[in-house]
């Protein structure tokens, strides 16, 4: 996978994930017939975003003159403070935001001009578990999935199986979900976008609120993800080690832009080498995020989360 | 499988999703159940006291077919209201799911739910009022009822537009909407004792020619064929409506995505 931040005339040296080893080693990419090969699964070019606020009409630009590129089957992990704009950069890939300017396709395809298209390539899940809250997982999960086309059986078989792996017994899936706790509902909530067996997954904080143990479940499960089913993936986290575990690429997102890129190893080599701080990526967080916690609080942005 | 087939089972996911929550919410459905027929009853009671067999009827009709009608209304009306609430809104617009399919979905559950309840009310008021309809045509109140879902869900869709743009207060907006057609319809007197102006509107709300179709049809007898003078401007007002309300749907999604209003949370 690579990400190119300052557009370059060539691809020069693009990282090299073990993924793309594995696809180099096995010659031609077989691509699934559903999308073209040797396209980029995510091209982010140019991107703004400005909303406005309030009584006086403030603008606020959420994604600024954004530019990334993740490959096929690679993990990119977008880190930033509160209001950095993360969850709006995902929101745009999800068709659920139009853009002020620049382009984003996925596979080629462009989420305006081909909306049901890429709509059916992508599924995401929230930190929020969205649910009827009054319908059990197996309605809530039935629903979504004949929104794609998918058998109920179908959708309850995966459902069973996807569950399973991270933890919540068949048994529950016929209870009303508000009888859940937010780290179960967080769960189906993966279960559901996984359903959808998406091409292209994001993941906007999936493990925020988990307890450790479910937390490396999700965890676990977003790597074999990778390896068994060829998903290309965008997370967003807070959680540093969770970056440095999964992501094979980071983006920094500060008021909107892109501050620094690379692999975690580069990044922490960045700030040991340039500022000698400790190699970790709580160290590149601070450096790049350029605020102290004091900032922070002084400068918080009313955020509804 | 064809696209329409795909988008059929689409819409199919709504109707089973809204069939599902019905029955979740049983106990809210038994009370509501109980306010629409409180309602019609007291209305009906003021017939009973004028001592005047042919107004009670009326005044029975305009309680059971609003009732109907606002049912109808109000759950298409809420179909983004109620999503917003459960936060889902996004999931649901994000699928791959044509926003006619989603709409004609919801629209059927209502229509189907109005009937359910309608029929209930019917019945347990003619029981009550010990009302004779062996006279009654139900076709001609049948093909209105039918004729006249069909525009009334043009203009729900429209009203459900509300709560895509006023994030907090929509919902409660498409009662405002309801309430005027209540006003100019006709529903409890006749719309010639309303003043010349508001005459003019009511010939714009399909609730005008549906109560007065349904009421010539179970109080008089008369049979559809010679009520063809209401019926289209019906037939006109669903052909205008629907795809205006799709339009307009379409219309304050698209304003909702470039102001950020589809989200509710993170
Ligand atoms: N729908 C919206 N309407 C108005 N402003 C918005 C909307 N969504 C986001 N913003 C603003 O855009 C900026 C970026 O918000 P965003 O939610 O993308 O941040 P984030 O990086 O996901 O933050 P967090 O870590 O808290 O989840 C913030 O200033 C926020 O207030
Ligand atoms: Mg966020």
């Amino acid at each position: 996978m690579s990400i190119i931040l300052e557009p370059r005339r060539t691809e020069l040296a693009p990282a090299v994930t073990p993924d793309a080893a594995r696809r180099a080693e096995c010659g031609p990419d077989d691509a699934s017939p559903a999308v073209a090969s040797g396209l980029p699964a995510l091209r982010i070019d140019h991107v703004t975003k400005t909303f406005v606020v309030g009584r006086h009409k403030r603008p606020v630009v959420a994604v600024d003159d954004v530019t990334l590129r993740v490959e096929r089957g690679g993990i990119l992990g977008i880190l930033g403070a509160n209001g950095g704009g993360k969850s709006t950069l995902i929101r745009l890939i999800s068709t659920l935001l139009t853009l002020d300017a620049g382009r984003i396709e996925i596979f080629g395809l462009d989420v305006e001009r081909d909306e049901m298209a890429v709509k059916r390539l992508i599924n995401r899940v929230s930190a929020d578990a969205a649910f009827f809250k009054k319908l059990s997982p197996a309605e809530n999960l039935v629903y979504a999935a004949r929104l794609y086309g998918i058998a109920p059986s179908v959708a309850r078989g995966e459902a069973v199986r996807i569950l399973a792996r991270l933890g919540i017994a068949e048994t529950r899936l016929d209870r009303p979900l508000e009888q859940m706790s937010r780290g179960m509902q967080q769960k189906v909530a993966i279960a559901r976008a996984l359903l959808t067996s998406p091409t292209l997954l994001l993941l906007d904080e999936p493990t925020t609120g988990l307890d450790p143990r479910s937390k490396l479940d999700v965890q676990t499960f977003i790597e074999e993800l990778r390896s068994t089913h060829d998903a290309t993936i965008v997370l967003t986290t807070h959680d540093m080690d969770e970056a440095d575990r999964l992501c094979d690429h980071l983006a920094i997102l500060d008021r909107g832009r892109v501050v620094a890129e690379g692999t975690p190893a580069e990044l922490k080599a960045r700030v040991a080498n340039e500022l000698g701080m400790p190699p970790t990526l709580q160290s590149v967080f601070m450096t790049f995020t350029g605020r102290s916690l004091d900032d922070d609080v002084e400068e918080a942005e009313p955020d509804d989360d | 499988m064809s696209a329409m087939g795909r988008e059929l089972k689409a819409s199919y996911a709504f109707v089973e999703r809204n069939f599902n929550l019905t029955k979740r919410y049983w106990g809210w459905e038994a009370a509501f159940l109980v306010y629409a027929l409180a309602g019609a009853l007291s209305i009906t009671l003021i017939g009973k006291e004028q001592g005047d067999p042919r107004l009670i009827l009326s005044l029975m009709i305009g309680a059971i077919f609003w009732n109907y009608l606002s049912v109808v209304f109000s759950f298409i009306a809420e179909t983004i209201a109620w999503e917003r609430w459960e936060g889902t809104l996004e999931y649901t617009m994000m699928a791959p799911v044509r926003r006619t399919s989603q709409l004609l979905g919801s629209t059927l559950y209502a229509i189907l739910y109005g009937l359910v309840s309608t029929a209930v009310i019917l019945a347990v008021l003619v029981a009550f009022f010990g009302l004779d309809l062996s006279h009654a045509d139900f076709l001609t109140a049948a093909v209105f009822m039918a004729v006249g879902s069909l525009s009334f869900v043009g203009i729900g869709m429209m009203a459900a537009v509300l709560p895509l743009l006023y994030v907090e207060r929509g919902a409660q907006m498409t009662f405002v909407l309801q309430s005027l057609l209540l006003l100019v319809s006709g529903v409890y007197y006749s719309v010639e004792i309303l003043p010349d102006w508001m005459q003019v509107l009511a010939r714009f709300s399909p609730a005008t020619y549906i109560l007065d179709g349904v009421r010539r049809g179970l109080i008089d007898g008369t049979p559809v064929t010679s009520l063809v003078g209401d019926i289209w401007p019906l037939l006109v007002m669903a052909v205008v409506f629907i795809p205006l309300g799709v339009r307009v749907f379409g219309l304050a999604e698209r304003y909702a995505k470039r102001t950020g209003k589809l989200k509710r949370v993170g």
